[in-house]
This record gives C-alpha cells, sequence and structure tokens, in this order.
C-alpha cells in the first residue's frame, strides 16, 4: 500500500470480507470488486479504494483512474433518493431537458448534486432503456414515465410528504 | 385458463408487477389459475400487456391493463369468459404490430417464461446446440453461418463467419467467446429485451460458437444499467449448469465450455471490441490499435471472439432451419432480419423485427402507424451517436448496410427514433456531440478535442451565437476526427453532424444568419407574447409560470415579459385558447 494521507472519516473495511475473499488477488476483478464496494457503502470513499486497489494488487493510482473513468462511479456519498434523469435519444426528443431543468429548479440543485437535507440527488444519465415511456426518470430503481413538469413535481412531492410523515 | 404477464424492463415501468400482485391478490389456490411471466413482447406502447392462454393457445391479449382491471380478467380466467375483459382486448389494428413483423432473434420474447428452461425446451430449445456437438464439425458450423449471411448485429456489419474462422485459425492455449451486451447507444433496447426475455437463446447461439471456435470460457459483458437482464441470464445460466448444456461434457460430446457474466460500469466506447477487452481485463476501457485484432490477442492476450446478444439470438435458428433458409431473406449482401427499437415521435413505439429489404416507411409507417399527434415526419435518426438522420424524401431507403451507408447514416444496432417537425435538427446534432464529446475516453487527440470543438460551435448556434463560415468549420472538423481517431466511436461521431448538415443545412443557416430555430425547439432563439385577440384572461397562465412573469387583470388581455420569461412553455402547454405565440 501506498504511504499517501488517506484522509476523511475511516470505513468499516470488514463489510468488503466477503468480497475480498471472492475477487481478492486478481487486477482483472477490480472492476467488479468496486462495484460491490460502491453497493455496500453507497459510494467509493478514499480508503476504501485504497483498500480495494490492495486486495486485488493495482496501485491507488490505477484504481482512482478506473473508478473516475467509468460512470456508474461516484466519489461522493449520495441522496437518500437517486433520481436518474435519461438523456436518451428518446427522451431528448420527447422533451428530456425541460424535465431535467423543472427537478432542478424545484430541489435547487444541478446535475450531480445532492439537496441539502440530503434527501436527493439528480444524476442525468445515458439511456435507461425504457425508451417507449419516454421523457422516463428512474428513482431508486423505480421507474416514472411519460412524464410532464407537472408530474414529475408530483412524483419528488409525493416522497417529500412521504418522509415527511416518518420523520 | 393461465395467465401470463409481460414483465420485460418496460413492462414493469409501466406497472406490470403491480397488475401481477392485484391479479395474486385476486386469485385464490382453489381456482386452479396459474398465473406466470413472459418478457418483452415488443408493444411497449400497450404495456402492461396480460395474455391469456388457453392450454398453449393465446386465447385473448389484453392491453394498457390497470390493477384495477384485475377482479375482471381473474374472473374471465376462470370461467372463460372473454366478455368480461372485451375492452381490454387488444385491436385488430394494433395486432397488425407483430404480424407485419418476421421474428427470428425475437421469436420467443414475449412468449417463453424467460426463467424457465423447460418453457426454452418445448419449442426447438436447445436442439441446435445437440444437433451441432452430436453431428457437425465446427467447420461444417462456420460453413453454415458462411451460407446464412449472418453479419454482425452490433453495428458493424462484420461477416460472423469470418471472425469465427479467424478465431478458429488462431492458436492458443486458451480460447474465449465474449459476448458484448454492453448496449450504448442511447434509443436502442433489443439487446437487453432479448436478454431478459429469451436468455437461453443467447445461451445457446454462444455454445454453438464457442464450439466453432474451440473457446473454452464465454465472457457476457452486460451493462449494469440492465439489472433484469443479469437476473434472467444469471438463473438461465444455473439452470443451464445444472441440466448439463454449460460446464464440462457437455451433453456427454466432451466439449467443455464454462461461463461467467461481468457488469459492465458505464462507459460508451466499451462498446467497441478492443477497449471491451481492456474494460474486462480491470482496466480503463480505451481502444487498442488494430492489428492485432481481438482473434489473434484478445481478452488476456488469447484468442479472442467478440459478438453482440442479437447476432448470438440468430444463431440457433440457423442451425436448425439451415444457412439456405436464413440467406433467403434480405438483400443482396445483407441477409436475414434486423431488430429495432422504434420510439421518438411515433404513433405504435416498440421493438420491431423485419427482413433485411423492407423500407424504412414500411417500419415507420406501415409497423409504427406514423407520426403522433397528426404531426408532419421529418427525419429519423438510426444507429445513435455513430449514425445519422435520414430525411423524408429517403424513406423508401431500404433497410441494408450498404443501402443506409449510402445516406450518410449507418444500420447500427437498432436504434430508430423518429422525428417530427418540432424537432431541431441543429439541437439533434448538438444532443450527439454532447454525448460523444463527454463519452470520448481521451486516449487519441482527434477524438479527444475535434468532438469537443465541434460541440463549442453547435452550442453556440442554438444560443444564437452562430457565426458565417461555422457550418464549413464544422465539416472541417467532420472530416479531421472522422478520418484520424483511433477507434469507431471517434471515426463516426462527425455522423450526425453531418447528416443532419446535409439534409437540414436551411436549419443550420436560419441559426447563424437570422438566429431563429424553424422548429421552435432552441429556447434560447424563441420569444414567447400573448395574442391579445384571443386571449380571455382566464389567468391560468399566469398561475403556471415557474417566474411569474406574465401578468394582467382577470378577463383582460395578458402580456408577458420577455426580460423575465425562461422560455420553459409552461404557459403554451396550459392556454386553452392557443393565445400564446412562439416565435
Amino acid at each position: 500500500m501506498c504511504s499517501c494521507e488517506t484522509p476523511g472519516p475511516k470505513s468499516d473495511l470488514t463489510l468488503l470480507d466477503d468480497a475480498v475473499a471472492r475477487y481478492g488477488g486478481d487486477p482483472t476483478n477490480l472492476i467488479t470488486l468496486l462495484q460491490e464496494a460502491q453497493e455496500i457503502y453507497g459510494y467509493l470513499p478514499k480508503d476504501v479504494l485504497y483498500y480495494v486497489a490492495e486486495k486485488v494488487g493495482v496501485t491507488p493510482a490505477d484504481a482512482m483512474g478506473v473508478a473516475t473513468f467509468y460512470a456508474q462511479f461516484r466519489l461522493e456519498p449520495i441522496g437518500k433518493y437517486l433520481i436518474m434523469s435519461c438523456q436518451g435519444t428518446a427522451c431528448h426528443v420527447n422533451g428530456s431537458e425541460r424535465i431535467s431543468s423543472v427537478i432542478s429548479e424545484y430541489l435547487g440543485i444541478q446535475n450531480g448534486q445532492t439537496t441539502e437535507d440530503g434527501l436527493f440527488t439528480l444524476e442525468e444519465v445515458a439511456c435507461l432503456g425504457c425508451c417507449s415511456l419516454a421523457p422516463v426518470i428512474m428513482i431508486n430503481g423505480e421507474a416514472y414515465g411519460n412524464l410532464t413538469p407537472d408530474s414529475v413535481t408530483a412524483v419528488l412531492k409525493d416522497i417529500q410528504k412521504k418522509e415527511a410523515a416518518c420523520a | 385458463m393461465r395467465i401470463v404477464i409481460g414483465e420485460g424492463s418496460c413492462g414493469v415501468a409501466a406497472g406490470a408487477a403491480k397488475v401481477h400482485a392485484a391479479l395474486d391478490a385476486a386469485l385464490t389456490p382453489a381456482d386452479g389459475i396459474q398465473v406466470g411471466i413472459t418478457g418483452c413482447i415488443g408493444m411497449c406502447y400497450l404495456e402492461p400487456i396480460v395474455d391469456l392462454y388457453d392450454g398453449d393457445a393465446l386465447a385473448a391479449r389484453l392491453v394498457k391493463v390497470g390493477e384495477k382491471h384485475a377482479p375482471a380478467i381473474a374472473e374471465a380466467a376462470r370461467t372463460g369468459n372473454l366478455e368480461l375483459v372485451a375492452d381490454l382486448r387488444i385491436s385488430s389494428e394494433d395486432e397488425e404490430f407483430l404480424s407485419k413483423q418476421t421474428r427470428i432473434a425475437l421469436r420467443h420474447c414475449g412468449v417463453v417464461d424467460p426463467t424457465s428452461l423447460d418453457d426454452y425446451r418445448k419449442d426447438d430449445g436447445y436442439q441446435a446446440l445437440a444437433k451441432v456437438l452430436g453431428e457437425m464439425t465446427p467447420e461444417q458450423v462456420i460453413d453454415q453461418i458462411k451460407t446464412s449471411g449472418l453479419a454482425g448485429r452490433g453495428g458493424a456489419g462484420f461477416p460472423t463467419w469470418f471472425k469465427w474462422n479467424a478465431a478458429r485459425q488462431n492458436q492458443g492455449e486458451r480460447k474465449y467467446l465474449i459476448c458484448n451486451a454492453d448496449e450504448g447507444d442511447p434509443g436502442a433496447f433489443m439487446d437487453r429485451a432479448v436478454l431478459e426475455s429469451d436468455p437461453h437463446v443467447v445461451i445457446e447461439g454462444m455454445l454453438i460458437g464457442a464450439y466453432a471456435i474451440g473457446a473454452s470460457e464465454i465472457i457476457v459483458y452486460v451493462r449494469a444499467e440492465y439489472p433484469l437482464a443479469i437476473k434472467h441470464l444469471e438463473i438461465a445460466m444455473e439452470q443451464a449448469r445444472a441440466a448439463n448444456l454449460l460446464g464440462d461434457d457437455i451433453l456427454g460430446s466432451g466439449f467443455s465450455c464454462d461461463m461467467r457474466i461481468k457488469a459492465g460500469a458505464g462507459a460508451f466506447v466499451c462498446g467497441e471490441e478492443t477497449a471491451l477487452i481492456a474494460s474486462l481485463e480491470g482496466q480503463r476501457g480505451m481502444p487498442r490499435l488494430k492489428p492485432p485484432f481481438p482473434a489473434e490477442r484478445g481478452y488476456l492476450a488469447s484468442p479472442s471472439n467478440i459478438n453482440n446478444v442479437e447476432t448470438f439470438a440468430n444463431v440457433t435458428w440457423i442451425i436448425n432451419n439451415g444457412g439456405e433458409a436464413y440467406a433467403a431473406m434480405g438483400t443482396e449482401n445483407s441477409k436475414g432480419t434486423k431488430v429495432f427499437a422504434l420510439t421518438g415521435k411515433i404513433v405504435r413505439g416498440g421493438l420491431v423485427e423485419i427482413p433485411m429489404g423492407a423500407t424504412l416507411r414500411d417500419v415507420i409507417f406501415g409497423i409504427g402507424g406514423g407520426i403522433r399527434d397528426g404531426k408532419q415526419f421529418k427525419a429519423v435518426q438510426m444507429g445513435g451517436p455513430s449514425g445519422g438522420c435520414i430525411p423524408a424524401d429517403l424513406l423508401d431507403t431500404v433497410i441494408d448496410y450498404k443501402a443506409l451507408s449510402a445516406t450518410g447514416a449507418i444500420m447500427g444496432s437498432g436504434g430508430m427514433v423518429v422525428m417530427d417537425e418540432t424537432t431541431c435538427m441543429v439541437g439533434m446534432a448538438k444532443f450527439f456531440l454532447d454525448f460523444t464529446a463527454a463519452e470520448s475516453c481521451g486516449k487519441c487527440v482527434p477524438c479527444r478535442l475535434g468532438t469537443e470543438r465541434m460541440q463549442e460551435i453547435l452550442v453556440r448556434l442554438v444560443k444564437g451565437q452562430g457565426r458565417e463560415g461555422d457550418i464549413e468549420l464544422l465539416e472541417e472538423l467532420a472530416t479531421f476526427v472522422g478520418g484520424s481517431s483511433l477507434c469507431g466511436l471517434g471515426m463516426t461521431a462527425p455522423n450526425p453532424v453531418l447528416t443532419t448538415i446535409r439534409y437540414f443545412r436551411d436549419e443550420y443557416e436560419a441559426h447563424i444568419a437570422q438566429k431563429k430555430c424553424p422548429a421552435k425547439e432552441c429556447v434560447d432563439l424563441l420569444t414567447y407574447s400573448i395574442d391579445p385577440q384571443t386571449c380571455t384572461g382566464c389567468t391560468l397562465c399566469a398561475r403556471k409560470c415557474p417566474v411569474d412573469a406574465i401578468s394582467g387583470e382577470k378577463k383582460q388581455a395578458h402580456t408577458i415579459d420577455p426580460q423575465a420569461c425562461i422560455r420553459c412553455g409552461q404557459c403554451l402547454d396550459s392556454c386553452r385558447f392557443g393565445s400564446i405565440v412562439v416565435e
């Protein structure tokens, strides 16, 4: 392991034990192990990234190179609800830009940002593959299709209401 | 009666899983009604879809089903009285969406239960594999594929037999067969549909390919964004392994081959085969110089063969029916069928499989039902970021690798996005350059910098800051980027720009000279106003306006403050009197 500082809060690396047992020791498994790590921590904290690099046998620079190359990997924590706003061709033709800007305006965040209350993260993504429902967004894996500015706001309001009720 | 629900991703997104739960709730075990699932039927615009089967015969197909319909469907299944669901039954017009197609790659999609090996075997499942392993030499298999004329369905259209043969000829201790399921073209989803709906046909096709080239391992590289495809593929893989269709000494033939699935991590460039290999090896997905081709030095420096999902989905049919039967369909240089994902401003969107040689008009108007909302067809985008826009006067172009390339577009992987008069073609070119500039891996300069320079020009055009000479500059950059990039991504990135300039030059000129967007899509070039003659002063638009740019007394004509207006279009959508004027 390299001697660079790895600042930031310490992650519980034992959560990765299972995955390391399956994928450790083989550099070709770097992406798979990073995916497992992101599944566990929600993002890739720096100490996790270093740890994964060490376990598969690549340098931290290699691991960082891979983590920043692929769209799937996140180096920052995300909100409770991840809004993936589809920017595929069919969605574009059916007005996805406006849907994204309505979300941005309503929540006060730009693409890639998280709301201050930690509830929502907005992420514009390439194509969710539900083209016939365009324009589409996906929130924590659930797709909402045929959106209009009104209906997308209603979806967000519903979640906020639900969360307020829980609080 | 048996109830089958279409639960592909599109169906689930439209609510199929909720319908399934409602049907389960509406039935009791005493009813003896089976509720099963199938994959994507391909009629995405009618989802959720529920089929009622009488034995193996389809008794009724119900469309746009909601949870509230569950009791009626349950009762119809119990009593056999289809009158109860008469209002949900598919119309004869909509039935034509399927009846006009020729389904080979999609032949089991929406028919079989993707999680059942028995279902797949009911038809002719794994018979092709048994035939290949029992009666054919690898050379004979390659010969059949050669006779069929099957070409790579991922977009490039390279003859499949040639790649198989090259991988067969190359010596190596280990050889790999790789399936490219990294469907990255935004607007294409046929590979996802096949994997979700009929994973066994892909596994069987891959095994036949592995036998032909002498590979001992199969790797499927599939987009992580396709969780259902991965799940169904995993289930099918375990079933195949348990049934001795995968692993050691398959069907007692002495041929051994195993398989694993690798989830991609989101990079369009990984559709390029050398970049895909780099990604499989755990590295950044950057393309490598060819030669050496993967057939010589591929995954872990071993001979490797890469084909796309749809290509594999055709293989079993070819083995079962013979290469000649496949080659009997199509044109002189494009054989068989092709699957398209028909989307955009189309009446009937979904998955369409038609023989090569049909025209674009056949697909868009014959099957897709033409343009939505009575608007005019303007162009169809084919091939995604590597393809181009084909205008209305070329609608009779036949679907054929050569004929499509002649238009400046490409066959591509099968994305077919239809556009009407409200789609700005400069905006469309910008959309694709935004995409390729972001997805350029950065390895070679022409692609990394060239796509960005092109994108900058397009950005200024849609903002009304275009300059004289911008079109020519775009053309010059396009030639340079296309001619000198390392891989297919950069080589084809200029296509959306070149085709839109070629067919819609007047739109570019309007953006530059008049600072106008003829399609009225580029918001920076629009002005919103209210026609005082027709405005009734209902105040609806003023209430809808998110920035309070609209003012006026009740029952008096309203006005829009052009300084405050953000051109979001909410007033236009809300006005019931057609009083909002956009110029």
